[in-house]
């Protein structure tokens, strides 16, 4: 064994590595991957069968470990396996035949890679002879998602099944999370061949550092305690490593602020006090404002992304910067570390609570009295707030404060991409991690649905609700059909504006509110300013929800919002859709317009704050 | 302002089907440029041994070798010194050479400690090793005569002294095989 997984992850799977009676049986290599895919212990599988992954279905359906989902599309397979792996911290898997059917999976292929989110999808390939030849359903999608994997595999040989499982769900959830992909031949799948359990993997090149290196952490200490500005500056890699109350130890032992990023959100609570927000484009005016006015930012698991920085060169000037992450290739990528440790959260954060003790011993404490001052002015003067709906009108704000209050932090919420998912992050109160799931880095509208039913499946017991556009959820609803059909009844409040709203935003803000093709509630004539006429929803989600075996609710008036919550809250056997219809001239604030300095956030339309640029 | 200089990496990788692809793909999707590959076997079946030139700066370089060292199939990056390491190509180069220029092109071939490894009335076929300065001085010499046909490898390099970089990662194979 080459592997140095010092300390077992969390969604990593052991048994395919743990000691045990060997077994060893002849059997297709068909049932061997089930076999396999049992061994590792994967209890769900969302897919759709077809020609080339055809001869896996048949041992599948006498599985009693592995509970297949059949999906109504493969993206909804792909974003279902993400839902799952992000509700649980397990691998999650989904499966599909070769060609249309692998290539439907790129799009949550693409999404899983860029928020590091441990699948493993396995497809069907045409027979081995036959690949190469343009074969019927035949599609290089090895090729096709080299870029947006972690690893894949093209498996010809059935004797290689077992261990390239075993490979595939320990390179999926150890080090720096991702997806990976594992095409078989379908004359591997028919073949006889043996299986053998465990298996010993044979990875030379993959050895993820997990453990810091001692003298960064103490490096990285002393400048914490020297600092006067500094900022705990958190990304999903926190959560990813299960290092949620490490790292509220370190933030309440240094008394230092706590911005959480997108992908990091409910891994500090939103109530705790040394939480600023969220920082970034849409982020608090706090957290925006103190990484920029911060003089060392205190990076852990977060990657700078532009979606943070704004104008790169600009980014928080007199910061010096310990950045810390799984991933080596992030470490200075798009801006330069002071201090770069490489290793898991949880590890890195348990040695800085112990380096961080030892400069306190040693009489060496930083003193952020000045720091709070300002921080706590920027908090009571520029909280997130929205603007009031018209009069009688529901504001889209108004609808996810009003779910997140009444449904609770204990619930999974699941958003889709755009305004809704921004206000999501906003106002709703998450508390715990692994509550919220999004599609962060690739921004996949069309996530929410799928990955709600993913999350329902893995945690079956807990409320989960996705929160979705009125455009997001015309591209994947069809999952409901599953749910309804599979047990699993999620509730989707869509947040229906009849528009692509942050498009539309954008439009309003830097186009002259010429409303191209951002219009969903009516035809091409409409020129996107006059609100929607009642009584023409094409499509009527109601109904639409209805024809797929859910309940559909629909609210219009701000005096129905909670009972209507609490209605959905009430059923429980099937899936619940609730068409919120919000008035469409809503936008997301704060905001800093994209490629300018964050410096130049705004807090509403044309209000830039008062940072009392002078005292610096 | 920083400059652009040529860096050489020497990269084992497990001897796999497309491993090549997987890297030169990485190349591509990060803007990075190759100026010169070359593979091939190594002493251990297993493993191939790829020597990369890129024309880059220092930070992208960091971020070359990061995101191979990410592959799965990639063993170990080591770049070499280009005054610690020797360092060759091979160039084949067919020139116009008759009775009357043939003399002189031989001439700058034994000049140049290269051979003359085809012959024909009109012309006589080159074949030159050496470091990219040597290959790129006697073609200068031979380009007045005529040059048909031009074929150079990608660099290969080893580092110089006792030390092998592959000991470790081979030991590091065999336990795992």
């Amino acid at each position: 064994m080459t592997e140095h997984a010092a300390t077992p992850r969390r969604g990593d799977h052991p048994a395919a590595h743990a000691p045990g009676p060997q077994t060893t049986e002849t059997m297709t290599g068909a049932q061997s991957l089930i076999r396999s895919l049992e061994a590792v212990g994967a209890d769900t599988v969302f897919g759709i069968p077809g020609g080339a992954i055809l001869p896996a279905y048949d041992p599948l359906m006498d599985s009693t470990k592995v509970r297949h989902i059949l999906v109504r599309h493969e993206q909804g397979a792909g974003h279902a396996a993400t839902g799952y792996a992000q509700a649980t911290g397990r691998v999650g898997v989904c499966m599909a035949t070769s060609g249309p059917g692998a290539t439907n999976l790129v799009t949550p292929i693409a999404d899983a890679y860029m928020d590091s989110v441990p699948i493993v999808a396995i497809t069907g390939q045409v027979a081995s002879k036959a690949i190469g030849t343009d074969a019927f359903q035949e599609a290089d999608i090895c090729g096709i998602t080299m870029p947006i994997t972690k690893h894949n595999y093209l498996v010809t040989d059935p004797a290689e099944i077992p261990r390239v499982i075993a490979e595939a769900f320990h390179i999926a959830a150890t080090g720096r999370p991702g997806p990976v992909l594992v095409d078989i031949a379908k004359d591997a799948l028919q073949a006889q061949t043996v299986f053998r359990w465990p298996v010993e993997a044979s990875l030379p090149g993959y050895r993820p550092v997990t453990k810091p290196h001692a003298k960064q952490i103490r490096e990285a200490a002393k400048l914490l305690v020297n600092a006067k500005r500094p900022v705990l500056y958190v990304g999903g890699g926190v959560l990813k490593a299960n290092a949620g109350a490490e790292l509220r130890i370190l933030a309440e032992l240094t008394g230092a602020p706590v911005v959480t990023t997108l992908m990091a959100i409910g891994v500090f609570p939103d109530s705790h006090p040394q939480h600023l927000g969220m920082p970034g484009m849409h982020g608090s005016v706090p957290a925006v404002t103190a990484l920029q006015k911060s003089d060392l930012l205190f990076t852990l698991g977060a990657r700078f992304d532009d979606r943070v920085t704004g104008k790169l060169d600009s980014f928080a000037p007199n910061a010096k910067v310990v950045h810390a992450d799984i991933d080596p290739a992030e470490i200075g990528k798009n801006r330069p570390a002071d201090v770069p440790i490489v290793g898991d959260a949880r590890e890195v954060l348990a040695d800085l609570i112990v380096a961080v003790q030892a400069e306190f011993d040693a009489g060496h404490r930083g003193d952020y009295t000045e720091w709070w001052t300002r921080l706590n002015e920027w908090k009571t003067t520029y909280p997130v707030g929205y603007e009031p709906a018209p009069e009688g009108r529901l504001s889209p704000q108004q609808v996810i404060e009003r779910i997140g209050q009444l449904v609770g932090p204990d619930a999974i919420y699941a958003a889709g991409v755009g305004q809704h998912q921004m206000w999501a992050s906003q106002f709703i109160q998450f508390e715990k991690p692994a509550t919220w799931l999004n599609s962060g880095g690739a921004g996949t509208m069309g996530y929410a649905v799928p990955a709600a039913m993913g999350a329902k499946a893995g945690k079956p017991d807990v409320p989960v609700w996705a929160i979705d556009g009125d455009g997001c959820f015309q591209m994947t609803n069809q999952e409901l059909t599953t749910c309804t059909l599979n047990n699993l009844p999620i509730k989707v409040a869509v947040i229906n504006n009849g528009s692509l709203g942050m498009v539309r935003q954008w439009q309003t803000l830097f186009y002259n509110q010429r409303y191209s093709n951002t219009v969903l509630h009516s035809g091409p004539g409409h020129d996107g300013i006059e609100p929607p006429a009642q009584g023409t929803r094409i499509p009527d989600f109601v109904l639409l929800s209805e024809a797929m075996g859910a309940v559909g609710l629909r609210c219009e008036r701000p005096e129905d919002l909670d009972d209507v919550i609490k209605q959905a809250m009430a059923i429980n056997d099937r899936p619940v859709v609730i068409d919120f219809i919000v008035h469409q001239d809503a936008m997301v604030w704060p905001m800093v317009a994209a490629g300018t300095s964050n410096d130049e956030i705004q807090f509403a339309r044309g209000a830039r704050p008062d940072f009392g640029d002078d005292l610096d | 302002m920083t400059t652009m200089s040529k860096h050489t990496l020497s990269v084992l990788v497990e001897n796999k089907p497309g491993v090549l692809a997987r890297i030169a793909a990485l190349f591509s999707r990060r803007g990075f440029n190759i100026d010169s590959l070359a593979v091939g076997p190594t002493e251990h079946p297993d493993i191939s041994r790829m020597t990369i030139v890129v024309n880059v700066e220092e930070l992208p370089l960091e971020q070359v070798t990061k995101q191979l060292n990410k592959l799965v199939n990639v063993i170990k990056i080591v770049e070499l010194d280009q005054s610690q390491a020797v360092q060759r190509e091979l160039v084949l180069v067919k020139v116009r050479a008759d009775a009357e220029s043939r003399s002189q092109v031989t001439e700058i071939v034994r000049l140049f400690r290269a051979k003359t490894v085809d012959v024909s009335p009109d012309a006589v076929t080159i074949e030159a090793t050496g470091s990219s300065d040597k290959l790129e001085a006697m073609l200068r010499m031979l380009e007045p005569y005529g040059i048909k046909e031009l074929v150079q490898s990608g660099l290969v390099a080893i580092g110089r002294g006792a030390r092998s970089i592959t000991d470790r990662s081979l030991r590091a194979l065999d336990r795992s095989a």
